[in-house]
Parts: structure tokens; C-alpha cells; sequence
């Protein structure tokens, strides 16, 4: 959330960034539209995505907003991309490195917890999110801890950590802006980066309005932000306790990292006298060698800027306060036995392969009704619940663009055809799907069928009223128009040009 | 809960990626790293957000107290400049929160990024380097690493058990993109060149 606005610092306007007076951006003017809302969870049935996604496209002032701010984010990656040669030598040490330390993880494990325990941090192990929330809230119970500050962590989303802690009177209070807003919302983040990417600033100034009293007509970026401020520091030095996550965890020197651009996370482990930190295992890595290719790599794929603003750095506890470490499975290590779905542990949670994605540029994070969104989430998803999640890996296009932006190459497109595949195999398949594939099935079996059904539906294409391509059975055909359709097919056109000249050769 | 540690390590084991996956040896990557890391840093620095002061021979401090423009307490973490507050043993992190300026040294500095690194050493009260409303930085030009495989090279990552990069200021960009300075953290952040006596 970084570099990409900085030459904004040479406006002359510049100074009002210090006062939270203005925006030093004109920002268009625009019809208030309310927000759309996420997927309909119905228990544990199947998330229906292009529902949720056809109600943010009908909302036409959000769809264009995250669309374009996404795609803005894409090619600054880009611009920061070209400026470093040895990119793609950095993409494939990240990925190496990821390898090599997930083929030895029970090793580097347990020499962070050797390096952290003798400096002093405390280690707990959790093997699922209710054991990790009954950790923490045991070690705030033995303080006395009733104020909780906490940056943004993706892994306590995983665990219901903040519906949990209400249950049970901890008063918990998000840091991070983005994190803040969908928190005072009472809704989940939408991007693992940018949580609140998909509210217009109208939708804040309406949330902010009714929580923390801001001006209800002031939808100022610089306002609200401050306001938020001005509404979160007495909370930050009153609390009893801090809690962050965690980006990496150098097994060597029993480090754990923590990436932020406002400084949330210092705030959160350096004020109360207490810093607690949910850290999945797949998190780690050898040594500070290969901590320099992830720092380099992150908010480059990210936001697009050379590092984020803070990059911190937790060895120990300072003097008089405590520092414990949670580490958490919840389902990591059975994913690790995944002979086809294992590589998305290497991911680093940078977003790129959302910010990329078409699908996830017009139909916003909530629409896929799970933790994980995006590309990354389709091949995650599952594998904490195949039936909730087994419309999701349809929700691509398939075009391959998360796989080339990853950071750590983790075949993202590849591993999204294998779970329809391994879904159709468990029966995980929609009724309409299933009648569809049928009858596709039967007529690719066969090469003459197939051949024979070309022109028939070349033609059909040609001639067929539009409703019937535009229907409800094919979700392709909504917001899509099917391309023109050749006179004839190549095997035609081969036949009549190249057949014979071709033949003539081999003879 | 060492229960579920063990079952934790067992099914990793069980289930551990398979195929030789040596660890691969990092480059630095710094042959191209040009003669004056000066330029660079201060290149990098802006475009993060930082300000870089402009050097006064005749009288070293006169840039840092040119940078100090509003009212409030100064807090002075250098013997070269003297602030209103002094730390002391007893001086706890919430303390440092009606600071207006923070006045610190720098372990060292990055150039490729712009980034500035503190440990304990340097910030003596953690939060001296986030609850004060400003920063402004001393930093040794002969402390400055070409880049991040350099930087982590250095000794500060197995002495402090805290350390900070901070490359500009506080900043966010969560609602429609646009970038504010000072979402939690610090509004300003600038730095000096000024060698360490």
C-alpha cells in the first residue's frame, strides 16, 4: 500500500498527506451505490460463487473501482519486476527454498524451536484452529488480559480467532486500516493484502460513521484514515497483550518476521507487555540468505513497491515482557501428503495471483464465500472442505496468468484443473455440470462423432437465436459474448489447402 | 500441548515431500552495486516517502533542528542532540506516546530499498520508533549496504532480538488506493547523513 502513489509526494498538495485534511488525489465523483455483499453461506452446502459474483458485477461502481485499483497493483508488480534482472532467478531460489524446507519440515521445526526457546520465546504447538484459539485465550487468561491489539493475520482468519475471543470477553482490536474497517463491518477480509479493496469509500465513511462517530457525508481517504487513528491509539497503549502474525520464521536464528506498511504490527508486539504470534508451519525457511530472496520478492508481487514500509524482525522478549509463539497445522501437514495439491504450502500470501485474476477483478473476494480467495484459494479451499469448496476451482478462466505472477511458481492454473478432476472422481460435481459433461464426453470420445458435430455446431452458433446461447446452463455465455465463428473448421480448411501438398511431400 | 506437538512432527513425517530438494545457495547479487550507495539510498528513500535533510558543515544539528517544525516534546535517542525528554530504566513503551519527534540513529541503511535498520540498541524504548508523530534519522553513509542479500549479512540479526527495517513512514493505501502517511505508525520520517563520532 506503498510506493505505488509516491509521486504524489511532488504535488504540490503534498503537504496535506500530514494533516488528513483532503485527498491530495481528486478522486471522480460517482453515484452512491450501497455495497454487494458476499456469498450466501447455507451451512456446509456447496458455495454458489457466480451468484455472489453476478451481484458485485450488477454493482457497477464497485466492480469498476476494484477492477481497475487490482489491475493497477498488477502492473506496478510488473514495473518493479523489469527494474530487477535477476527476477527470475529470485522466483526460482523462493521456490527452491520452499522445496527444499517442506522436504525437511519436521527438521526446521524443530530447530526454530531450539533457536527461540533459548532466546527466551515461548513455543506452543496447535494442531487445529480450536486448539490454537484455546492456547491464546489461556495465556490472556493467566495475564489477566481483557484488551487484545492485534495486525492482520490470515491464519487467525482460518481460526475464527476474533468470534471466538467475543465469546469469551476479549475485546480484540484489528490495527491494520483495511483489517479495521471489515472487522467495525462484521465482515471477513476480501484480499489477503488490501482486505477492504472491494468498499467503495462511501461504504467506509458509512461503516466509520456508525462506529468510531466520524462525519457521515466526509468520505475522505485522508479523513477517515485519520479518523481511524485518532479512534485506535488509546485502545493500542491501553491494551494488555499484542498479537501478530507472521510472514517467515528463520529456523537458524529462531526469527520470525512480520511484513506491515503502517506499523501496526510494532505497535501491537512493542507497546503491552505481552506479544503473542499465530504462525503457520509452512511459514519457515533455513536462514537469512533465503530470508533476503523473500523480502525482495513479497511486496514487490504484492503492491508493487520495493519493501513494505516495516519489515520486523522478533528474536526475543525485550526485557520484562513475554513473548510467545503459537504454531499452528490446521490441516498443513495432511496437505503436505497431497501428491498433486502439496506446492500451494510454498505460497507467501502476496495476493498477486488475485490481483491478476480476471474472475477475482470482477467478481470481488467475498463472492467466493471462504477464507481464501482468489486463484491461491481455489487450490486451498478444498482441502479444508471439498464439498463446501467444490465449485470454486470452476470459478478460472484458465489462462494461466496466477502461475506466471507467482512469486514462489507454485502451478497454480495446473493444480485448479486437478482438482475438477480429482473433484468429478469423488463425485463432488454439480447436477448440471454432470449432465453437460455427459454429453460432452460422448460426442470427444469419438473422433468421428466429434467431427461430424463441428459443422452442425458452427452452424447452430451461426444461426442459433440468442437466448439459447445466452442461457442459464451456460454460465459461459453470461457476460460473455462467443467469439465469431469460423466458415469452416481447420480440419476442413487443411483438407481443401495443405493435404495434398503435404501428402506430396512425404512421397 | 506436546500431544499434539508429536502428532504435528509424526504426520509431517509421514507425509513429507518426496524427490532430492537440496537447499539452494543465494547469490548476494551485487556485482552491478554502483561506487556511491549515496545517490541510491536517497533515490529509494523518496520514492518510499522518506525526506533526506540536506547536510550543513558549518553546523551538523542545524538540519535536524530546521526539520523540527511543530510544537511538542522532542525526544533525543543521540548524544550529538539534545530533546526535551530523557529515557531512563524506568521509562516504559507507552511513555514515548506525546512525542512529537523522535530524533534517532540508524544501525545502518539499505540502498536498494531505502530502508533504515534499528534494534534496541539504537530505539532504547522500542516504541521510540512508532509512536512518536515524527522521525528524524541520523545515518552513517559509511553504514550503508548495497542491498538486501548485503544487509542480511550483517551482524544486528543474531545480537538484538529486535529488529526493525523502516523504509519511509507509516503508510496506507486501504480505502480506494489512496496513499495516507501516518495510518498507525509515524506521518514523517527523514534522514541525515551524519557520520557516527
Amino acid at each position: 500500500m506503498t510506493a505505488e502513489l509516491h509521486e504524489e509526494l511532488t504535488d504540490p498538495h503534498a503537504d496535506q498527506l500530514d494533516h488528513g485534511a483532503a485527498s491530495s488525489r481528486p478522486l471522480k465523483s460517482r453515484i452512491s451505490e450501497p455495497q454487494p455483499r458476499g456469498a450466501k453461506i447455507h451451512g456446509n452446502r456447496p458455495v454458489d460463487q457466480s451468484e455472489a459474483a453476478n451481484r458485485f458485477m450488477a454493482a457497477t461502481e464497485h466492480e469498476a473501482m476494484h477492477d481497475a485499483r487490482l489491475w493497477d497493483l498488477r502492473q506496478k508488480r510488473d514495473k518493479e519486476m523489469h527494474g530487477i534482472e535477476e527476477w527470475e532467478e529470485l522466483r526460482n531460489l523462493a521456490s527452491g527454498i520452499k522445496e527444499h524446507t517442506l522436504s525437511k519440515l519436521d527438521y526446521y521445526l524443530e530447530l526454530f524451536e531450539k533457536n527461540a526457546t533459548a532466546n527466551g520465546i515461548k513455543i506452543h504447538w496447535a494442531k487445529d484452529g480450536a486448539e490454537h484459539n484455546a492456547i491464546v485465550l489461556e495465556i490472556l487468561r493467566s495475564k489477566g488480559v481483557e484488551r487484545l491489539i492485534k495486525s492482520k493475520s490470515m491464519l487467525t482468519e482460518e481460526c475464527g480467532f476474533r468470534e471466538f475471543m467475543a465469546e469469551n470477553n476479549v475485546e480484540v482490536i484489528e490495527t491494520d486500516l483495511g483489517e479495521r474497517i471489515q472487522q467495525l463491518d462484521d465482515e471477513a477480509p476480501s484480499h489477503v493484502v488490501v482486505p477492504a479493496v472491494h468498499k467503495l469509500r462511501t461504504d467506509v465513511a458509512s461503516v466509520f460513521a456508525k462506529t468510531i462517530g466520524s462525519d457521515p457525508d466526509n468520505a475522505d481517504a485522508h479523513y477517515l484514515t485519520e479518523c481511524q487513528r485518532e479512534a485506535t491509539r488509546p485502545l493500542i497503549l491501553s491494551a494488555q497483550a499484542g498479537m501478530t502474525g507472521g510472514n517467515f520464521v528463520v529456523a537458524e536464528t529462531g526469527t520470525f518476521v512480520v511484513c506491515t506498511n503502517e506499523g501496526n504490527a510494532d505497535l501491537s508486539a512493542n507497546t503491552p507487555p505481552l506479544h503473542i504470534a499465530s504462525i503457520g508451519i509452512e511459514k519457515l525457511i533455513p536462514g537469512l540468505d533465503d530470508l533476503a530472496v523473500f523480502v525482495r520478492l513479497l511486496s514487490r508481487s504484492a503492491l508493487g513497491s520495493p519493501i513494505t514500509q516495516y519489515t520486523s524482525h522478533f528474536r526475543g522478549p525485550r526485557k520484562g515482557s513475554e513473548m510467545h509463539v503459537v504454531l499452528v497445522d490446521n490441516g498443513r501437514s495432511a496437505r503436505l501428503g497431497m501428491e498433486k495439491f502439496w506446492p500451494g504450502l510454498k505460497c507467501i500470501r502476496c495476493g498477486a495471483c488475485m490481483n491478476t485474476c480476471p474472475v477475482f477483478r470482477r467478481s470481488g473476494g467475498l463472492s467466493y464465500g471462504a477464507t481464501y480467495a482468489g486463484p491461491i484459494g481455489l487450490i486451498i479451499d478444498p482441502t479444508f472442505n471439498v464439498h463446501k469448496y467444490r465449485n470454486l476451482p470452476y470459478s478460472s478462466t484458465m489462462n494461466g496468468s496466477c502461475t506466471n505472477v507467482c512469486p514462489v511458481k507454485i502451478n497454480i492454473h495446473e493444480q485448479i484443473a486437478d482438482w475438477r478432476k480429482t473433484l468429478a472422481g469423488e463425485g463432488e460435481i454439480s447436477p448440471v455440470k454432470k449432465v453437460m459433461m455427459k454429453a460432452a464426453g460422448e460426442v470427444l470420445a469419438s473422433p468421428v462423432v466429434y467431427r461430424a458435430s463441428l459443422p452442425l455446431g458452427r452452424s447452430a452458433l451461426r444461426h442459433l437465436p440468442h437466448f439459447m446461447l445466452y442461457n442459464k446452463l451456460n454460465t459461459w455465455g453470461r457476460k460473455r459474448d462467443i467469439p465469431e465463428t469460423p466458415k469452416q473448421t481447420f480440419n476442413e480448411w487443411y483438407r481443401k489447402n495443405r493435404k495434398q501438398q503435404d501428402e506430396g511431400k512425404k512421397s | 500441548m506436546s500431544g499434539s506437538r508429536e502428532a504435528i512432527l509424526d504426520t509431517i513425517r509421514k507425509n513429507h515431500v518426496q524427490g532430492d530438494r537440496a537447499r539452494p545457495t543465494v547469490p548476494l547479487f551485487d556485482q552491478a552495486a554502483p561506487a556511491d550507495l549515496k545517490a541510491l539510498f536517497q533515490k529509494s528513500l523518496e520514492r518510499m516517502g522518506g525526506k533526506m535533510l540536506t547536510p550543513d558543515a558549518a553546523d551538523p544539528m542545524a538540519p535536524v533542528r530546521q526539520a523540527i517544525v511543530k510544537p511538542g516534546p522532542v525526544l533525543s535517542c543521540v548524544p550529538e542532540f539534545q530533546g526535551d525528554m530523557q529515557i531512563t530504566p524506568q521509562t516504559k513503551p507507552t511513555d514515548i506516546a506525546p512525542v512529537e519527534y523522535a530524533v534517532l540513529r540508524a544501525a545502518f541503511g539499505v540502498a536498494e530499498t531505502g530502508s533504515l535498520c534499528f534494534t534496541e540498541k539504537q530505539l532504547l524504548v522500542n516504541t521510540t520508533g512508532f509512536l512518536p508523530q515524527h522521525l528524524v534519522i541520523l545515518l552513517d553513509p559509511a553504514q550503508i549496504v548495497f542491498n538486501l542479500h548485503n544487509a542480511y549479512q550483517r551482524p544486528e540479526w543474531t545480537q538484538a532480538h529486535y529488529a526493525v527495517f523502516q523504509s519511509g513512514p507509516s503508510a496506507t493505501a486501504d480505502i480506494e488506493g489512496v496513499l495516507v502517511h501516518g495510518a498507525q505508525g509515524v506521518r514523517s520520517l527523514s534522514v541525515l547523513f551524519h557520520p557516527a563520532s
